[in-house]
C-alpha cells in the first residue's frame, strides 16, 4: 500500500499531523520507535497546555491524542526508522518491520537527551548514570548524587533529588545557572544542594559495576578533583533526532530541520513539525500547531502531485 | 497487558522456567516505563511460542530489583536457566527488545 502521508514520530506534533491528515481525507501512518507522546509522555504534569486549569498528565494527554488520531483512521507502526529514500517516488521509509511507501512525509521525530560523551557514561548507564531523575532518583535515596547541567531541566532535577538524596552536587560549566529565575530562587531554601560552577566532567568512575564518583575539571583554575557520588544525572539539554535523515534534508548547525512557515523542508513533499525543526519555543502547544500546518501542506502537495 | 510478577512468584516463574523469560522492571511513576509497556505487550504476543514475558513493579518487589542491581527504570532483563543473560536500560525500540531474546 502507498500512503498519502507517513509521519515519522508520534509525539504531539506527529499525532496532530496524523489527526489533521486523516480528517482531510488522506491515508496516514505514524512510525514511532517508542510510544505515543515523545517528550510529553515523560512529563508528569503539564501546567501550560490550554484547557486544563488543573494541569494534565503528559502521558495521559499523549494516550488521548493517539486514540483520537487512530479513531479517525490513522495507523501506528511501532518501529525505528533505519533508512529513508526521499528521492524515490513514492518515498520509502525503512524499518526493521519492513518498508513503508508514502507520497509525502512529515518528520516529527523530536529531540533526544544529549549525552556527555565522556568515559564511563555509556559503561554505567543504568548503573548510576541516568537521564531521568523522577524515574531513577528513588534508587539513590539518602545517597550523594550529582546533576550535570545548568538549564531548567537540570534545576528541576536537582530540586527533585534534593528532597530524597543526602547531598546533590550541581555541576555546571558556567559560573551561573541558565535556569529561569523561579527555579533559582527555590534553591535558596535547599541546604543540601551544592553548586560546582565552572566545571566540566572528565569521566565517570565506578567500582563493583556501579558509579562511585564523578571526575571534574575547573575550567578557570584547571584544578581536577573527584566527587564521590552514587549517581550522575545528566541534564545538559536535548538534541534534534535527525541522524536517520543522513543529510538528505537541510539542517541548521544544531541538527534542527530548517522548515518555512508552511513546514516545508528543503525536499519537495517532505515537511517537518514540532521540536525537531529550528524554532524559538519548543512546547506542546507549538508542536501541535506545527502538526496541523504540516498536514495542510501535505494535503496541498498530494493534491498537486 | 503483560502478567505482573511478585517476589514470591519470581523463583518459580522466572528462575525455574525451562525457556527464556523477559522481565520488565518498571515503576508506576516512571514516564519512560509507561512508554515502553505497550512495546513489551506486543513482544510478549510475538514470542509467546518461545519465551515468557512478565513485568515487575520495583516498588512492590524491591528485594528482587536489588538482587539484580536494577538502578534505573525501565530495565529489561532476559533470564536463561535461572541466570540473567541480557540486560537493556531505558525505553528502547521494539527491535531492541526482540534482539534481547535472540
Amino acid at each position: 500500500m502507498i500512503y498519502d502521508v507517513c509521519v515519522i514520530g508520534a509525539g504531539p506534533a506527529g499525532m496532530t499531523s496524523a489527526l489533521y491528515a486523516v480528517r482531510s481525507g488522506l491515508s496516514c501512518v505514524m512510525v514511532e520507535k517508542l510510544g505515543y507522546g515523545g517528550q510529553m509522555a515523560q512529563t508528569p504534569e503539564l501546567q501550560n497546555y490550554p484547557g486544563f486549569p488543573e494541569g494534565v498528565s503528559g502521558f495521559d494527554l499523549a494516550q488521548d491524542m493517539g486514540k483520537q488520531a487512530e479513531e479517525f483512521g490513522a495507523k501506528l507502526i511501532r518501529a525505528e526508522v533505519t533508512n529513508i529514500d526521499f528521492s524515490a517516488s513514492p518515498k520509502v521509509i525503512s524499518t526493521p518491520s519492513g518498508d513503508i511507501k508514502a507520497r509525502s512525509v512529515i518528520v516529527a521525530s523530536g529531540v533526544e537527551s544529549r549525552k556527555l560523551g565522556c568515559p564511563g557514561e555509556a559503561e554505567y548507564a543504568g548503573h548510576g548514570v541516568s537521564y531521568c531523575a523522577t524515574c531513577d532518583g528513588n534508587f539513590f535515596r539518602g545517597k550523594d548524587v550529582a546533576v550535570i547541567g545548568g538549564g531548567n531541566s537540570a534545576a528541576v532535577e536537582a530540586q527533585y533529588l534534593a528532597g530524597i538524596c543526602k547531598t546533590v552536587y550541581l555541576v555546571h560549566r558556567r559560573d551561573t545557572l541558565r535556569a529561569a529565575e523561579i527555579d533559582v530562587k527555590h534553591f535558596a531554601s535547599l541546604d543540601n544542594v551544592k553548586f560546582v560552577f565552572n566545571s566540566i566532567v572528565d569521566r565517570i568512575e565506578g567500582a563493583d559495576g556501579k558509579v562511585s564518583g564523578v571526575c571534574i575539571s575547573n575550567v578557570s583554575t584547571g584544578e581536577k578533583r573527584t566527587i564521590p557520588v552514587s549517581a550522575v544525572f545528566v541534564a545538559i539539554g536535548k538534541t534534534p533526532a535527525t541522524e536517520f535523515l543522513q543529510g538528505n534534508v537541510d539542517l541548521d548547525s544544531t541538527g534542527a530541520i530548517l522548515a518555512n512557515d508552511s513546514m516545508a523542508t528543503s525536499v519537495p513533499g517532505v515537511f517537518a513539525a514540532g521540536d525537531v525543526r529550528q524554532k524559538n519555543l519548543r512546547q506542546v502547544v507549538t508542536a501541535t500547531s506545527d502538526g496541523a500546518i504540516a498536514a495542510k501542506s501535505a494535503l496541498q502537495w498530494c493534491t498537486h502531485h | 497487558m503483560t502478567e505482573e510478577l511478585n517476589s514470591k512468584d519470581f523463583q518459580q516463574k522466572v528462575l525455574n522456567a525451562d525457556r527464556p523469560v523477559l522481565v520488565d522492571f518498571y515503576a508506576t511513576w516512571c514516564g519512560p516505563c509507561k512508554m515502553l509497556s505497550p512495546t513489551v505487550d506486543e513482544v510478549a504476543k510475538e514470542v509467546s511460542d518461545r519465551a515468557d514475558v512478565y513485568r515487575l513493579d520495583v516498588d512492590k518487589a524491591p528485594d528482587v530489583a536489588g538482587q539484580y542491581g536494577v538502578m534505573s527504570v525501565p530495565t529489561l532483563i532476559v533470564f536463561k536457566n535461572g541466570q540473567p543473560a541480557k540486560t537493556s536500560v531505558g525505553a528502547v525500540p521494539k527491535q531492541n527488545v526482540l534482539d534481547l531474546l535472540d
